[in-house]
């Protein structure tokens, strides 16, 4: 069975197309960040935490149903647990901090929780005790991150520069990036909360782009070796219609899992799996569209002779479709 | 022929003990089957999201910041002033905040002011009558050193209970002064250790012994005095660690050769004898001044002093710089916690526990049995969409799947990971994404095969063929957890780790026992002419 049989589709003729059409949807969404921010999740702000003893047994689920309806604000980022000696029938409840407000508010904070607890109708309750609670991702976490992240894309340009050409690093790295952008910008729209688990989503993603990308990069290094009296963007097209079939099924089975955990998942995974969603779908587009363009735009469309990096440890069978077998010379024979 | 069955054995001998270490215990919990607690103790834990845990509140005794920077400042100025030849008759702290000098000789009291004024920056000085001083610390650098006090016990809290990133503790400042730290830690089978790794200060410290051991401290002193510069620190004879063979004492000199800032590592090892011991490396920085300190005191004692107490006193025979080893009579467990401890850092002053209660989980059944359904869902798609597609090719890589599923659980509880939620769903997005490495070697054999080559041919081809576009994807994959971990903190690190052991697993899987399933199906067929794909 075949998705795609020996489509000829020219890709890079859309190069310009689809480049305009991710700037726009950045520039959008940098737009939106700019003026309404990125929503931050119950993590990363602080909150108040308060425990109520009630005099009779309640399930952890009423008190959230309580909450849910009557706290000013709804109760989507309220974490609601059971504490202590079950039959002490006690309840931890945390609230994120509302607005500018901070410090002083403890008791008013406090006092809204009861206030919802009340309307609720549940058994009588008293408040055991109640604290400040700070964010539970620190700023270094953050800071770290980014920090972190930068770094593991230079490693990736380094490591592509060495194993294909350095045009195929920039490539990559700047699809990444787009994927990137493309994700926070549709983040941004959608005004999900930036929590830990959509960073994870995010780290994930970056990931999957990046070998989604290789993959393609891998056939236009091998059609180099085969195809050398072809034109560079010749090659690239000829590689994304090969690979076509794989691109679209290996997305596509990591989208049917992404999709699954959206639409079933419940609240907690909304994010989470929205983000994967956009992220895998954003990460194809760029393999197709945007990895290979960079790659052609960045060492232009010379003759591939001597183009093609040695690769002695990429030997095997060669690609079917060329029947002719040369041994691949050493590079640098001409400069291009 | 004898190859494959080694293959086969490989694998089934992989199947047997991830199985046992990675499911067998989740499921063994979950119906209450009696089993070894060597397997229970590695199970994966389920997270504060699903299960709840213990949570702890500590309060930062702030204090002690203020104080070890007093101390400090104190001895410097004393040795400023030795230098200038001032020796005013005390200089002392009285409390955390204060350095008290007298008798400060009036000839001597415009270099005394000069002095004072280059070393404390962070104190006011009082009016100098009678030759007798009072330093007050500012109070901004108070509550700048209490801040940074608070932020910097979390970050080491968040270390010691987190090394890999796989625990998912919840972790936050607490209280209207900011001072309490908030601990809740999932599934901990045993509080009291947990506890006890949290609030061992863990301060590391190498000194020159100037003389001792003693067997009482009154014997190091002069005059009933020690000696200015210098401290008591007491430690067990024979030898540190727990045993108790009565104390003796050292004098050594009160600031420290090296200290635990200039550590870079520290390992479980073994002494000499055999015995658990903890191996430290310095850093270069630390390793200079170690280096310099031991080569001048060649045959003389070095202390080595953990949160005050001597644990070992060995003569130092040669110089030495970065390499050093704690010794004593510590347990295996006690190696364990001592080294995480010295890795994470020392706490920048004591804790106390304020409060310790269990907690529920955080998130309802409901949204449990929606996350655990749409993960379920997620995985049965992937199967049928691999068994549909691919026919019988498809049966390969579905058990190539739950090979993947069984070494990723199985290695995860051995790093010690809980079970989020969100990381069950990442677990099932893992397997959609580690089905790409089938589908890439798939497609190929698709192509070689309508090549016309053979069935063994294209197979083989396939594989070793698209071996290197795995090998460069996961490579790249590798490199950028390398930089995620070594960069990243708490669940960034986290992250690393899971998708790292999630790489392993998927070449693993993917090449190893799908290539070798392939070998089984068709070791008994002489002429292949077809391959269901």
């Amino acid at each position: 069975m075949h998705i795609f049989k020996h489509t000829d589709i020219d890709f890079l003729r859309w190069r310009w197309h689809a480049i305009a059409a991710s700037w726009v949807i950045i520039i959008a969404g940098v737009i939106t960040i700019a003026t309404k921010g990125i929503p931050k999740g119950v993590e990363f702000a602080g909150g108040t935490v308060v425990i109520e003893r009630f005099d009779r047994p309640v399930s952890v689920q009423q008190v959230r149903e309580a909450l849910d309806r009557n706290y000013p604000g709804g109760g989507q980022n309220t974490v609601v647990q059971s504490t202590g000696d079950p039959s002490a029938n006690m309840v931890m409840i945390r609230v994120p901090q509302v607005g500018a407000e901070s410090g002083a508010s403890l008791s008013s904070e406090a006092q809204k929780v009861e206030d919802a607890l009340n309307k609720g109708s549940l058994a009588a309750h008293h408040r055991e005790g109640a604290e400040i609670v700070g964010a539970t991702v620190g700023r270094e976490l953050t800071s770290r991150g980014i920090w972190a992240t930068v770094l593991s894309l230079f490693g990736i340009l380094a490591y592509l520069a060495f194993r294909f050409q350095f045009s195929f690093g920039v490539g990559a790295v700047v699809a990444t990036i787009h994927d990137l952008l493309i994700t926070l910008a549709f983040l941004a729209f959608f005004r999900y909360d930036m929590s830990l688990n959509v960073i994870a989503a995010i780290l994930t993603m970056t990931g999957y782009s990046t070998n989604d990308t290789i993959v393609i990069f891998d056939r236009i290094r091998e059609n180099l070796r085969v195809m050398r009296r072809d034109s560079m963007n010749h090659i690239i097209n000829v590689s994304v219609n090969q690979t076509l079939g794989r691109t679209v099924i290996t997305s596509g089975t990591a989208l049917l899992t992404a999709l699954a955990l959206f639409f079933f998942g419940g609240e907690v995974l909304h994010g989470f799996a929205f983000t994967m969603v956009v992220g895998i779908i954003t990460g194809t587009y760029s393999s197709v569209f945007i990895a290979a363009a960079i790659v052609s735009l960045w060492r232009g469309d010379a003759p591939t002779r001597a183009a093609a990096h040695a690769h002695v440890m990429a030997s095997a069978a060669p690609a079917p479709q060329q029947p002719q077998r040369k041994q691949k010379p050493q590079r640098k024979a001409r400069a291009s | 022929m004898s190859n494959l069955r080694w293959k086969v054995v490989t694998i089934l001998v992989v199947f047997v003990v991830f199985v046992s270490v990675g499911v067998y215990p989740l499921i063994a919990q979950r119906y209450n089957v009696h089993s070894p607690s060597w397997l229970v103790d590695k199970a994966l834990k389920l997270g504060l999201d699903l299960k709840g845990g213990v949570h702890l509140v500590l309060r930062v005794q702030t204090e002690d910041a203020l104080r070890l920077v007093t101390d400090q400042e104190s001895e410097r100025l004393r040795e400023e002033l030795k230098n200038k030849g001032i020796t005013p008759a005390k200089i002392e702290t009285p409390d955390p905040t204060h350095i008290r000098v007298e008798g400060v000789p009036p000839a001597q009291d415009a270099t005394f002011r000069q002095v004072a004024n280059e070393i404390t920056s962070n104190f006011e000085r009082g009016s100098g009558a009678g030759g007798a001083y009072t330093f007050t610390m500012r109070p901004n650098i108070q509550v700048n050193l209490k801040d940074e006090a608070v932020v910097q016990a979390r970050q080491t809290i968040e270390r010691r209970v987190n090394e890999l990133g796989v625990t998912e503790p919840s972790i936050a400042q607490q209280g209207e002064n900011g001072d309490q730290i908030l601990v809740q830690l999932p599934g901990v089978t045993d509080v009291e250790r947990a506890k006890e790794i949290i609030r061992s200060t863990g301060l590391l410290e190498l000194k020159i012994v100037e003389q001792g051991p003693a067997p009482t401290k009154e014997a190091l002193m002069t005059n009933g005095k020690v000696a200015d510069g210098m401290e008591i620190v007491p430690g067990a004879a024979g030898g540190g660690g727990t045993a108790d063979a009565g104390t003796v004492y050292y004098l050594v000199k009160k600031v420290a050769a090296v200290s635990g800032q200039d550590l870079r590592n520290a390992r479980v090892s073994v002494d000499e004898n055999n015995r658990p011991a903890v191996s430290f490396t310095l850093s270069n920085e630390g390793g200079r001044k170690f280096g310099k300190v031991s080569g001048e005191n060649i045959g003389r004692q070095l202390a080595i002093i953990l949160d005050g107490r001597v644990q070992s006193a060995p003569t130092l025979e040669s110089r030495i710089t970065t390499e050093g080893r704690i010794t004593g009579s510590f347990t295996q467990e006690e190696v364990q916690n001592l080294s995480l401890i010295l890795r994470s850092g020392a706490l920048p002053a004591t804790l106390t526990y304020l409060q310790e209660r269990t907690i529920g989980p955080t998130l309802g059944a409901d949204s449990i049995r929606s996350g655990v359904l749409a993960s379920v869902v997620g995985l049965l798609l992937v199967v049928s969409f691999m068994l549909f597609y691919y026919r019988l090719s498809g049966v390969n890589a579905v058990v190539a799947l739950i090979f993947n599923l069984v070494i990723l659980l199985g290695l995860m509880a051995y790093v010690g990971a809980v079970m989020t939620l969100p990381g069950i769903a990442g677990f099932v997005l893992t397997m959609g994404i580690g089905v790409d490495s089938n589908v890439l070697i798939f497609e190929r054999i698709k192509e070689e095969l309508e090549a016309q080559r053979g069935v063994r041919a294209s197979i083989n081809a396939g594989f070793s063929r698209v071996f290197w576009t795995l090998f460069d994807t996961h490579i790249a994959a590798l490199i950028s957890c390398a930089f995620l971990f070594q960069f990243g903190t708490g669940p960034i690190r986290g992250f690393a780790v899971t998708l790292v052991i999630g790489l392993i697993s998927n070449l693993f899987t993917a090449i190893f026992v799908s290539k070798t399933l392939f070998e089984v199906a068709l070791a008994n067929r002489h002429q292949v002419a077809t391959l269901s794909i």
